[in-house]
């Protein structure tokens, strides 16, 4: 059985319809890229499989996977500017998942410290959490959703706002988490000609209609076509 | 010096506003802190005037304050934070049509029965003469809640303020701890306006997160250092006031001010410095 599985999904945004019967399912261990143009509902959907917004109809079930078992990375603007916080206290945060929780345990520490070797920023650990590059607030975040899962995580425009070198960092650790770790992906972005290479499955949703498929169903639309040109087949 | 500090606390009146205050003031600046980042520092300000038109009416039916406005003020603090999460309206335009609603009902009220007397004045700027034994022990309690609470709900309120989706989406229920957080805010309010006045109350809520957040990096820093300096204002403040006769809650906001100013300039020294 699917790990998600969504049918005929529709939801709205400002009582305007955002999401129009998206189907799709996801498999242990697969790479998702949601992509398509802006105002399709990619962000929608998002909320709607974190359970942050009511579907209007249809279904998402989970199997193997509880409601709060996803490690989320939100959009950046989410989180303030000014926001006085260690890094350590961000990571440490994604303990903080479901039921109550009076301190930290020494498992939590042990968790937390794994997931910032595993994401290269030990050294930044004492820092405040503003003064970080793009980049590295991307990386301590992810870190933050490995603490609270290590089975699925959530991508809303993970690299907008990076330079092309840190954003192609960002996608090979996602990458390696997802190859290596056995983490399962689903990413937001409209950063198609990067991305795709990297997933095992697109959504691609337009305002003419949705595809779901493997990447290298994908790659035969003539969407795909347009984007990579003739380049299609690489 | 010394001498007329401990003069202080030999005076009854004196040690329940000292109590009472120090309390409030530890409160309002662990409070603050969620409130200032989350942008909801008006809340305060709107809540407090609420506080002074249930004070005003409890005054004109011969009622005991604290049991007629802290109802009245937790009802508010719901309505507010529903009203600034899901209206057309806007957060800030909520709370000013709340809270000058509320004022003016409780100067009708008050124009009816007693006029602006001492006690009304006391209200709104507030009175170190105006706690009752019963009032004290009420307050006691309530804050000792307060802090208590704070406390065993410390990482939940970082994790619900710092990122408010990221919690929802790994299970914590984020509806709860806003609803607790103005809940804290609006009996420490209550408790907090019989000394500092209405119109002064919100200030202990704002000042202290923001002078921590002028030096310090980290969410536990912050919260340490602006219960420290809240605290220390207070007594300060009350200490001017009672040296020179003047109202405690003025001075206690005073006191902030300058605190306020002295943690820029560190700030400042510290950012060019590293």
């Amino acid at each position: 059985m699917s790990m998600i599985s969504c049918e005929k999904v529709y939801m709205s945004y400002d009582s305007t319809k955002a999401v129009n019967g998206v189907s799709f399912d996801v498999e242990k261990g697969d790479f998702l890229c949601i992509v398509g143009e802006n105002g399709t509902g990619k962000s929608t959907l998002l909320k709607g499989i974190l359970g942050l917004q009511k579907l209007n109809s249809g279904t998402i079930v989970f199997s193997g996977i509880r409601a709060g078992e996803i490690g989320y990375l939100p959009q950046k603007t989410l989180v303030q500017k000014d926001f006085p916080a260690s890094v350590w206290e961000v990571i440490l945060s994604g303990r903080q998942t479901r039921g109550f929780k009076l301190f930290y345990t020494p498992e939590d520490r042990r968790i937390a410290k794994e997931n910032i070797a595993l994401m290269g920023i030990e050294e930044i650990k004492n820092k405040s959490f503003n003064e970080l590059s793009g980049g590295q607030q991307q990386r301590v975040l992810l870190a933050r959703a490995l603490c609270a899962t290590q089975k699925l995580i959530l991508l809303d425009e993970p690299t907008t706002g990076l330079d092309p070198f840190v954003t192609a960092e960002l996608y090979n650790l996602i990458a390696k988490l997802n190859r290596e770790h056995g983490v399962t992906v689903i990413m937001v972005t409209h950063d198609i000609k990067n991305s795709v290479g990297f997933a095992t499955k697109i959504l691609s949703m337009e305002h003419d209609g949705d595809f779901f498929g493997t990447t290298q169903e994908y790659m035969k639309t003539p969407a795909a076509k347009l984007i990579f040109g003739g380049a299609a087949d690489a | 010096m010394l001498e007329s500090f401990l003069k202080m606390f030999e005076y009854e009146f004196m040690l329940r506003a000292i109590v009472v205050g120090a309390l409030v003031a530890l409160c309002s600046a662990l409070l603050g802190i969620t409130l200032v980042l989350k942008r909801y520092s008006m809340i305060g300000d709107g809540l407090s005037h609420v506080g002074f038109g249930a004070l005003c009416v409890a005054l004109a039916m011969n009622l005991a304050p604290l049991t007629v406005s802290v109802p009245v003020v937790i009802i508010a603090a719901f309505l507010l934070l529903q009203i600034s999460e899901n209206s057309k309206i806007k957060g800030d335009a909520a709370i000013a049509l709340i809270s000058s609603t509320a004022l003016a009902v409780g100067i009708m009220v008050t124009s009816t029965t007693t006029g602006i007397n001492s006690d009304v004045n006391g209200y709104m700027f507030g009175s170190i003469l105006a706690m009752s034994d019963t009032d004290v022990i009420v307050s006691i309690i309530l804050s000792v809640a307060v802090l208590l609470l704070y406390i065993v709900f410390y990482n939940k309120i970082f994790a619900v303020t710092f990122d408010e989706s990221f919690a929802r989406a790994t299970g914590t229920k984020t509806k709860l701890y806003n609803t607790l957080v103005s809940l804290l805010t609006a009996v420490t309010i209550v408790i907090g306006m019989r000394i500092m006045g209405a119109m002064l109350i919100s200030s202990l809520v704002i000042f202290p997160a923001l002078t921590a957040m002028r030096v310090c990096r980290s969410f536990r820093r912050v919260v340490i250092t602006s219960a420290i300096v809240s605290v220390v204002c207070f007594f300060a403040g009350l200490f001017v006031s009672f040296c020179f006769s003047m109202p405690a809650g003025a001075s206690v906001v005073a006191a902030n001010a300058v605190m306020f100013i002295i943690f820029s300039i560190v700030g400042m020294i510290k950012r060019k410095v590293s």
